[in-house]
């Protein structure tokens, strides 16, 4: 009888031990980003960019070159890195403190720049590395570290939606939000990745794919119990799919005639 | 090549072209935008890439990435804009990457003003950003000399793999003097493979990481005396200065960087018309700083004259050549307001005269 392997571990995944806590869903996130790079045949010629917060260390989880960033720079590094060389597969891997807090303005204009990267977002309402302080992306009514009473909307605004916000930008790009709570959701995250870093390979634009994770430690409540918690708070405010493809009829630059028109009147 | 007339800024883009940097990612601000302007035009026709950056802090970010891959990148800025790369120049700095910085210096604090100033050196040559650092600093007094350090600066920055800061002011940036790019120029350092970029990995070597993150204080530790190890060789090696009149005895030594320089050679000419015994000190690295040769050039004068576009922040270093050998006085302008000749040359006659007060450390 011979053997066939049915399942491994992917060549872009280093044969590492992460520092994720139990329940935490970035290793599930890692592996599908290894797969994806493993699928398409990238991996010797992507460079990751590393975030800080819970993720800092995805350096040491991926066998590909790395970057690390500061706080909320990643999208910038990227655009460093894939201004410089064209050719590599440069992805950032960001959590909700760093992308959509401090970031902010490093992510805006990296997707309106349509920069040739991606962008693997993933929310988890919280701060973690930290030690479970509000995030913009925390949900009303939550409790975190410093709001120890709920998230009151009328004191620091409501959530902040990324997906959607990046997806009003008219310059092309992939953005998509998806979770990997359930083997049906991760399926189709996995998918959603597969698509964002294909966009990248073939040269056509920017991609951001936000990922819902659990975070059973800061939230305070069991890993089973946080994907249920995120079924039901997360995703009805956060809802699933994709928010924008480059194809889109209404996302065609500007007409070539209109842009030589404004040349002229320089 | 002839010599062209350029303004100080375009002739610092077009060095660094000359240099091989393909890359520049910048933001604008006063008074230094003809730089980007420069580069926006002139990248194109030679394959370089520019990118109008959001920010200065993303900008600065950008070139961490773009030299961490092994290439040759820079940007500019003026004083405000500088303040916010300090986050990067210290990531860089940290991840040993070679970049090079320009600095044309505007008066503050704060939004300040856009006229010229040199209040930036405590920042430049003490650190700036957080943690144990130093960068290479270089500080031309014409543009000809802006266009030379600025080639040197990539080949020092690849050497050391550091940043290199050409610290210059709004005079450098905008007067126009006619500038030579020879074509037979050689690297001022050896140019060795960059194996430690991040362009991929197929598996044939470990894979290579940029960063400045080391958890364990014993790593972070050596990773730190590995810089120390660096800056010493900077300090040993890379010492730069020029002397005037020093071949003469004379009784005032003047010390002065960058175009105050300019200023302080042309008050030293009517000095020595006046028959006053003056020489001037130039430090043309401003870190590391030439300590040990203008210790030697100040044994020969009774006092020291210190002048600065600040209220006196080389002096500090000077003070530290000296080592209180010599009285050191100061003459300094704030604001934008520049120093002239006839002040320079008014100062040194007080301080002859024993009508300036020495400033003690």
């Amino acid at each position: 009888m011979s053997e066939t392997t049915v399942f491994s571990r992917p060549l872009a995944l280093a044969p590492v031990t992460t520092h994720y806590c139990p329940g935490c869903t970035h290793g599930v996130i890692h592996r599908m980003v290894a797969e994806v790079i493993d699928e398409l045949g990238v991996r010797a010629r992507t460079v990751g960019v590393a975030p800080v917060g819970c993720s800092v260390l995805a350096y040491n989880y991926f066998t590909t070159d790395f970057h690390e960033a500061a706080h909320g720079r990643a999208p910038a590094v990227a655009t460093g890195i894939k201004r410089a060389r064209p050719d590599l597969i440069v992805f950032t891997y960001q959590g909700d403190g760093d992308l959509a807090s401090i970031g902010m303005a490093e992510i805006v204009h990296c997707a309106n720049r349509g920069e040739k990267v991606t962008v693997v977002f993933v929310n988890n309402a919280i701060y973690g590395m930290t030690g479970g302080q509000m995030a913009p992306t925390t949900m009303p009514g939550q409790v975190a570290t410093t709001c120890p009473l709920g998230r009151d909307v009328t004191q620091v605004g409501h959530p902040i939606r990324v997906a959607e916000m990046l997806a009003t930008l008219r310059t092309p790009a992939f953005v998509a939000r998806a979770a990997v709570h359930t083997p049906l959701h991760a399926v189709a995250a996995k998918e959603m990745l597969r698509r964002a870093f294909r966009y990248q390979r073939e040269g056509a634009c920017f991609s951001l794919v936000e990922v819902l994770s659990t975070c059973p430690t800061n939230w305070g409540i069991p890993p089973h119990e946080s994907c249920d918690w995120l079924e039901k708070n997360m995703i009805p405010y956060y809802p699933l799919g994709v928010f924008k493809v480059p194809e889109g009829p209404d996302r065609a630059p500007l007409p070539a005639a209109s842009a030589e028109v404004l040349c002229r009147t320089m | 090549m002839a010599k062209k007339l350029m303004k100080g800024c375009e002739a610092i883009g077009e060095a660094a072209i000359r240099a091989g940097c393909k890359l520049f990612f910048g933001y604008p601000i006063t008074p230094q935008n003809e730089i980007p302007e420069y580069m926006a035009h002139r990248l194109p026709q030679v394959g370089g890439t520019f990118v109008q950056a959001e920010s200065e802090v993303a900008a600065s970010n950008m070139i961490y990435g773009a030299a961490g891959s092994g290439e040759r990148v820079f940007t500019s800025s003026s004083s405000p804009g500088i303040s916010l790369m300090q986050e990067a120049i210290s990531y860089i700095a940290g991840s040993e990457l070679p970049v090079v910085i320009v600095n044309i210096m505007r008066a503050g604090p704060g939004l300040g003003g856009i006229l010229p100033s040199q209040a930036d050196y405590f920042q430049a040559t003490k650190g700036g950003g957080h943690g144990d650092y130093r960068c290479l600093v270089l500080a031309p007094w014409s543009v000809q000399e802006a266009a030379d350090l600025v080639q040197d600066a990539f080949d020092l920055a690849d050497h050391y793999r550091n940043p290199v800061l050409l610290l210059g002011d709004g005079l450098i940036g905008q007067m126009m003097e006619p500038v030579e790019f020879r074509a037979d120029r050689q690297p001022c350092r050896p140019v060795t493979p960059k194996t430690w970029a991040a362009t991929g990995c197929d598996g044939s070597r470990p894979t290579n990481i940029i960063n400045s993150l080391f958890l364990d204080p014993e790593v972070l530790e050596r990773h730190n005396q590995k810089l120390n190890r660096k800056y010493a060789a900077m300090v040993r090696d890379e010492v730069r200065c020029a002397e005037y009149g020093t071949d003469a005895e004379y009784d005032v030594l003047i010390v002065a960087y960058g175009t105050v320089a300019r200023v302080c050679s042309t008050a030293l000419e009517d000095l020595r018309a006046d028959g006053v015994r003056a020489a001037l000190f130039r430090p043309i690295s401003l870190f590391p700083f030439p300590y040990v040769a203008l210790r030697r050039a100040a044994a020969k004068a009774k006092a020291v004259l210190v002048v600065e576009l600040s209220a006196g922040q080389m002096i500090e270093d000077v003070h530290l050549a000296v080592q209180g050998r010599q009285p050191v006085h100061f003459h300094g302008r704030q604001g934008g307001m520049l120093v002239s000749p006839e002040a320079v040359t008014e100062n040194v006659k007080k301080v002859l005269a024993g009508e300036l007060e020495a400033v003690h450390v």
